[in-house]
């Protein structure tokens, strides 16, 4: 399982998720209407390190954060 | 440095303490950016949440680009409200010459605006509202929903 955590403004506890890549993930996500709606707008960071691709390796433990849309300052 | 602090930046007391720190590195500029919250559109304030473990990185990174060039980065930001008309946002560049210094804290708040983990809420009427009509996604947003 990988923890799956939810940043900002997404109102939502942190899930656990069987996912071998990030394509499980995302899987998962879109299918929870919850969070569907702001996966077009989030980055994505696996152990707090930004990627790109859906095809990032994950193992059991590892750490998912979505990042919505930012403005500081 | 990277500093952050629960509600308003202490301006006066970082700009002075940061012209200190370096009064002997023999840098040659010391150019500031503030950022202040302005009266606007009814709101009371600002409110800042900050992911702290991506911003070290992403300050870490900008630090090393500014090593390269000779200077040194600071800067420090609000976590939590911050009302009206105080700082959330303090930048500073020092480097040997200006031309370097003013470009660089160009780049750095541009870079901060598009890339920093830190979402901004109005505070208007009791409530905190995300500022989603000012955010923006981070560079490679979106593959979740592909």
């Amino acid at each position: 399982m990988v923890r799956v955590e939810f940043l900002g403004p997404i109102q939502k506890e942190a899930l656990e998720v069987e996912a071998s890549t990030l394509r499980d993930v995302a899987a998962a996500l879109q299918s929870d209407a919850e969070v569907k709606d702001w996966l077009e707008s989030c980055a994505v960071a696996v152990n707090d390190t930004l990627v790109k691709s859906l095809d990032t390796a994950l193992k059991p433990g590892d750490k998912v954060s979505l990042l919505p849309p930012v403005c500081g300052g | 440095m990277l500093e952050l602090f629960d509600g308003p930046v202490p301006t006066e007391e970082l700009l002075v303490r940061w012209y200190q720190e370096e009064a002997g590195s023999n840098y040659g500029a010391y150019i500031p950016f503030i950022g202040t919250i302005r009266d606007e559109d009814g709101i009371s304030g600002l409110s800042f949440d900050i992911y702290e473990p991506i911003l070290e990185s992403w300050f870490d990174a900008w630090q090393e680009k500014a090593t390269e060039a000779g200077a040194i980065l600071k800067m420090a930001h609000s976590r939590g409200d911050v009302p009206l008309h105080t700082s959330s946002y303090v930048a500073a560049v020092f480097s040997p010459k200006r031309k370097v210094a003013l470009k660089m804290i160009n780049d750095f708040v541009e870079d901060f605006k598009a890339s920093a983990p830190i979402w901004k809420y109005d505070l208007r009427d009791g409530k905190r509202l995300y500022a989603a009509d000012r955010s923006t996604p981070i560079s490679g947003s979106g593959i979740l929903g592909e």
